[in-house]
Order: C-alpha cells, then structure tokens, then sequence
C-alpha cells in the first residue's frame, strides 16, 4: 500500500515536472472524456425531447384523421370518417377503452368589439384527458352538454386572453361566426405538440375553443363550404379526427391494425391516415439508441487518439529518462518495479484528464446554453433556420456516462501505458546506466 | 560448489564472462578467483580493455557471469534471475558511481531512500536512518536541496550516504573520484576510508594510482586475467 502511494506521489511529481508536456498530453484525455459525456447528454436531451412530444400525444392512443383526397376521386359526397365508424369501431373492437370523435371547424369567434380566427373543436368530455389539456377553472364539457347539445363553450387560455382581456370570462356569452356560445370553462395554457411523422401535424391548441360535438353537428352540419378567390369548394366530414384510447400497452399495436382493416372496407379512398404514439415512440427510442451509439462511436475514436497522446508521450518520456531506469535498476529496482512506475505515471495522466473532463462534463448544462446564445448572437439568421429541437435542445447528464468515462480513461491510460512501461522494464540495466 | 563462508563479504571462483561480439567471442574475464573478507578495502585496477567494467558489472549483480560461482550472501549470483538480482542489488550492494547518480528532481534525503523503496524497507524509521545518513556525510544542511543544487563532491557524499542505507554487503564504488577536483577527490577519499575505519567493506575499481594507493588491497587487471593482487 505504501509503496503505491509512494509510486502514486512520485508519478505526480514526474508529471508536474514538465507541466506543458503533461497538460497537452492530458488535453488528448480531457477531450475525449469530456466529449464522452456531453454528446451522451446532448443525444440524451435529444432523445427525450422527442419522446416526450411523442408520449404527450398518449402512448396508448392512437389517432385516425380525415384526410382529404385528391379533389378528382370524389365529387362532392363525403369523405372522411364517419359516426358510424366511431360507433362500429367502438362496438366491435373489445380494446377500446374510450373513442374520442372530434370535429375542427376553422371559425371567427367574437366578443364585443374583439375578434379573431380560431379552431372550433367539437368533442366529447374525454378530451381533455385524453389530450391531457388541463382544466384552470370552471367545467370542461360534461356527459349532459353533449346529450342535450347545449350551446356551452370552453376557451383555451390563449382564447380567453385575447378575446376577453378584463374581467371574468366565465358566464359571458361569445359569438362563434354567428351562434352564440356560453363560457363554461378556461383552460390552462398548453405548449403545442410538434408535427411527428407524415400523418400527423404539428397541433397548436392556443386558439381553440372546445364545444360539444353534437352540437356542433347540429348547429353547422357536416357541410364545410370554403370559398377562396377561384373557387367553391364543398366538404362533407363528418369527424376531423378520432382518437381511440387503448386499454392496455401491450394491445395498442394489434388494435392499431384491426383499427385500419376494418376502416379500410369502408373506405375505398385513401381518406384517412392512422398515427400510433407508440409505434412512434419505439422508432424514435431505436433512432435515439443508432444515434447515441453513434455520437459514442465518435467518442470512443476521441478517446483513442488521446490514449495514443499518452502514449507518445509515455515513450518518449522512457527514451529521456533511460538513465534514471538505469540508476533505478542498479539500486535494486526489479522489472516490476519499473513497469508500475511507468504505468502508474501514464494512469496519473489519463486519470488526471479524466478527472478534468468529467469537471468539464458537469458544465455541460450552462455551457451549452451559453454556447447557444453566442451562437444566436453571431449567426442569427444561421440559427433560425435551424430545427426546433436542435435549437431548444437541453443536454441531459446520462448518470453511468460519469462512470463509464471515467473508467474508459483509466483503461486508455493503463492501456496505452502498458507498451512503453514494458520497453522500459525490459531496458538493459547496465545499457541504461551508459545511456546520457 | 564453494560453501559460503561468513567471514567473507563476497567470493569469487573461476570467473568468467564472454560476449559475442560481431560473430567473434570476446572473452572480457578468464577465471578471476578472489575473496572479499568483511572490513576490506580493495581497489581493482587496470587499463582499459582489461575486464575492469565486466567485473564490475558482475560484482554489481548487473550482469551474471557466463562460468564461475560468485557468493554473496550466501547465494551464487550466477544462479539467479533477474527479480533475484535485482533484490541482491538492493540489499547487498551499495552503489557509487562516477557521475553521482542521483535522480534530478528528488531532494537528498529523498534520494538516499531511494534503495530502501525497492529493497522494501521503508518504514517510519527510514527517514531518521536517512538523516542520520545525511548528517554522516556532512549535509544535514542541505537536506531539501535538488542534486542540481550541489557541488559535485557534495553530490558524491549523498550517493554514498545513499549507497549505505541498506546495510549493504559491499560498497562498490565505480570511479568514484573521477569527475572531482583534487581537493574534493581527498575529501571523498577520506570519507571512504573514515567508512571502511568503521567496518564498512569498500571496492573502488578505479584506473588512479593515487587513489588506488588510499586502499589496503589492490587487484590489477589485464586483458581479463588478475595479474596482481597484493596488499599494500
């Protein structure tokens, strides 16, 4: 024990003997570790970030939308899904736990003198949970709303800011186009979802308004009538969107694809597109395990040419200091002796920068948000252009990349330690002693 | 096989040692045979080419012998193996080379405990038996100093003193005057012979007269045979 912790003390001040050779050797290390952890992280945040947009759309939902076809195929009959695919859906397939229908009508909702354009959803009570929208205060829609198809309203925060700035919006009556609603509820406001995969859009939930959807099947029918400059176009939908929610995990994939043979007899146009959160959500946990084995891979390289650092440095350390080994084996240094002192001393280096890199990893945090605001600041235009998750992205600390660094340090350092330590050991002692 | 006699430092039988050298055998030592008795002081002399740095070599246990028994300690050194030699050297045999030899960036004590490292002695007593070392030959004042700071005979003392902290069999001393002004070179003399007053069994393989002349015995070297070995 002593005799290493005397090596161990020796090593260091070997090391510290030439402090600008031994801080670039340590640099090749410090690199290496440091980029270890923050590309785990980085791909980590990455990583999660996805997960979460994806896991915010319900990991056991999964959602089927209208989609238009190409104005040729059909001539002005419906398209889309309809209540007796909601109904049918609901009644034959045993994993569907709940069925949420919802109808989205683009609107111009008005309050005394203020108006914009929003989202009118027509949905059931469900669909706050589902879409995990959370009430501030007042009702979300109610079983009774949706049987008696009363003209009731729930606003979303953004809504309710902008169309009643003072005073308390609960009770007051809004114009939806030209149908009064009452105010029943206000929702908290909600980051909108990003666009995943092809199917499926980006959905921003500040503008909306929540009304019963039978109401709105009474009150604006199923006739959507777009008038454009050119053109008149008529659309006959009956549900924008339906999302089913699975009873169970393990039963979304299987119903998923019962979902999609039964519409598919309905449906001989391609009218509809069914997105899985989970199916998601796995793709994106395989892209994230490729691109962290990837980022590792690139580590790892980093890692390879520090240790060859080391061990340049370490072989040219043996060569200038022949005749110390020399000195050391005529007092009685056996082989061993001289190995360990030549590995240890190549270990104080590896750990040294080890050491250092996991310091730099813990900064990884402010540094990168530091990095991203110079960044915005030098190439602003640059950044804009820029995916949202690469410009938002926050590293997250993978909590076995500390150890796991650090560990490949050591090894890189006894590894590549291993070579010149042996060249010195076998070192004829009186060769060495000769050598100046 | 020679049993080991206790009143002997080192003996030495028939030795030999041959290199190969260009395809030709080179034979640096023929049957060297000679006795080293506790408290001698002996200098080994000869021109160059005469074996005196094989036999130095070999009575440094850096280097085994090709024939020939060599005691130490009661082991043949001819027999061992490297780790075996190595701890021989550590424990048996105190170095004191020509350039001094010291490791540049220890201090002096740390240096005169340099063999007990490896001879695997270091304990809490070491670093008194150290400074008792230092104060010996002279330097309790310069304990802390690096060997740079030193003058060359002021390096010679701490690599005797260091030569000495294992108790060794011998010491053996390799020129060990030969980078020294004269004055400093009596100096060195003197402390060497203060030691061997002391008991301490000292070779000098040296190419001096004069220095030879300090010593009790003097064996003399010529193209790998002992022409002469007389005591003064």
């Amino acid at each position: 024990m002593a005799t290493w912790l005397r090596t161990f003390r020796l090593s260091f001040k070997s090391v510290l003997l030439h402090p600008l050779r031994s801080a670039l050797t340590i640099l090749g290390i410090f690199i290496g570790v440091a980029s270890v952890i923050w590309l785990l992280a980085i791909g980590e945040g990455i990583g999660r970030a996805a997960e979460e947009q994806i896991a915010s759309l319900g990991a056991k939902n999964i959602i089927i939308r209208t989609i238009k076809p190409s104005s040729d195929e059909f001539e002005d009959g419906g398209y889309g899904l309809t209540r007796t695919d909601y109904v049918r859906l609901l009644a034959t397939v045993p994993t569907i736990e709940t069925a949420l229908p919802i109808r989205v009508l683009v609107r111009e909702f008005r309050f005394r003198s203020r108006s914009f354009d929003g989202r009118m959803v027509g949905t059931t009570p469900d669909y706050a949970k589902v879409t995990r929208l959370v009430l501030d205060r007042g009702r979300f829609l109610s079983d009774g709303d949706i049987e008696n198809e009363s003209s009731v309203c729930v606003l979303s925060a953004e809504t309710s800011r902008r169309l009643v700035p003072y005073g308390e919006p609960l009770g007051i009556k809004i114009m939806v186009d030209d149908q009064f609603y009452v105010v029943v509820g206000i929702m908290k406001p909600r980051a909108p979802s990003a666009g995943i995969g092809g199917s499926l859009a980006a959905e921003d939930f500040s503008k909306d308004i929540y009304v019963p959807i039978t109401t709105v099947w009474r009150r604006d029918g199923d006739m959507a009538i777009v008038i454009k400059p050119g053109t008149f176009q008529r659309d006959l939908v009956e549900l924008s969107q339906l999302t089913l929610l699975v009873d169970d995990r393990k039963n979304v994939l299987p119903t998923a694809d019962v979902v999609r043979n039964t519409l598919k007899l309905d449906h001989t146009l391609a009218d509809f597109g069914i997105t899985v959160p989970l199916e998601l959500l796995q793709q994106a946990r395989t892209t994230r395990l490729m691109f962290m084995l990837f980022l590792g891979l690139i580590a790892a390289i980093s890692l390879v040419v520090g240790g060859i650092g080391i061990m340049n440095i370490m072989l040219a350390t043996v060569t200038e200091r022949t005749h110390e080994i020399g000195i050391r084996r005529a007092l009685g240094a056996k082989r061993r002796d001289i190995t360990r002192q030549f590995l240890v001393e190549s270990t104080v280096l590896s750990l040294a920068g080890g050491f250092l890199g996991v310091l730099a990893g813990l900064l990884c945090r402010p540094m990168s948000v530091w990095i991203r605001s110079l960044l915005f600041q030098w190439f602003p235009e640059a950044m804009e252009t820029l995916p949202e998750l690469i410009r938002t992205v926050e590293p997250r600390m993978v909590s076995w990349s500390i150890p796991l660094s650090f560990a490949i340090s050591v090894f890189v350092g006894i590894g590549f330690g291993v070579y010149p330590a042996m060249r010195a050991a076998q070192l004829d002692p009186i060769e060495a002693l000769r050598h100046e | 096989m020679v049993e080991a006699d206790p009143t002997q430092a080192a003996s030495i039988r028939d030795l030999c040692k041959d290199y190969v050298l260009a395809g030709e055998t080179v034979h640096a030592l023929r049957d060297v045979s000679f006795d080293v008795p506790n408290g001698d002081f002996i200098s080994i002399m000869g021109p160059s080419g005469s074996g005196k740095s094989t036999l130095l070599n070999l009575l440094g246990c850096l280097d085994r012998p090709s024939s020939g028994t060599f005691l130490l300690g009661g082991g043949d050194v001819a027999q061992m193996d490297d780790d075996e030699l190595a701890e021989t050297r550590a424990l048996r045999i105190g170095f004191v080379f020509q350039s001094f030899n010291l490791l540049p960036g220890l201090s002096v004590v740390e240096n005169i405990e340099v063999p007990l490292y490896y001879s695997g002695r270091l304990n809490i007593e070491s670093r008194k038996r150290c400074l008792e070392l230092a104060k010996m030959v002279g330097l309790e004042s310069r304990l802390e100093h690096k060997p740079t700071q030193l003058s060359g005979g002021q390096q010679q003392r701490v690599a005797i003193a260091r030569s000495l902290v294992n108790n060794p069999q011998f010491v053996l001393a390799d020129e060990p005057t030969g980078n020294l002004d004269s004055k400093t070179t009596s100096e060195i003399l003197d402390l060497l012979a203060n030691l061997n007053n002391e008991g301490r069994t000292i070779i000098i393989v040296t190419h001096e007269s004069e220095v030879a002349e300090r010593t009790k015995r003097s064996i003399v070297l010529y193209d790998g045979y002992i022409r002469s070995d007389e005591r003064h």
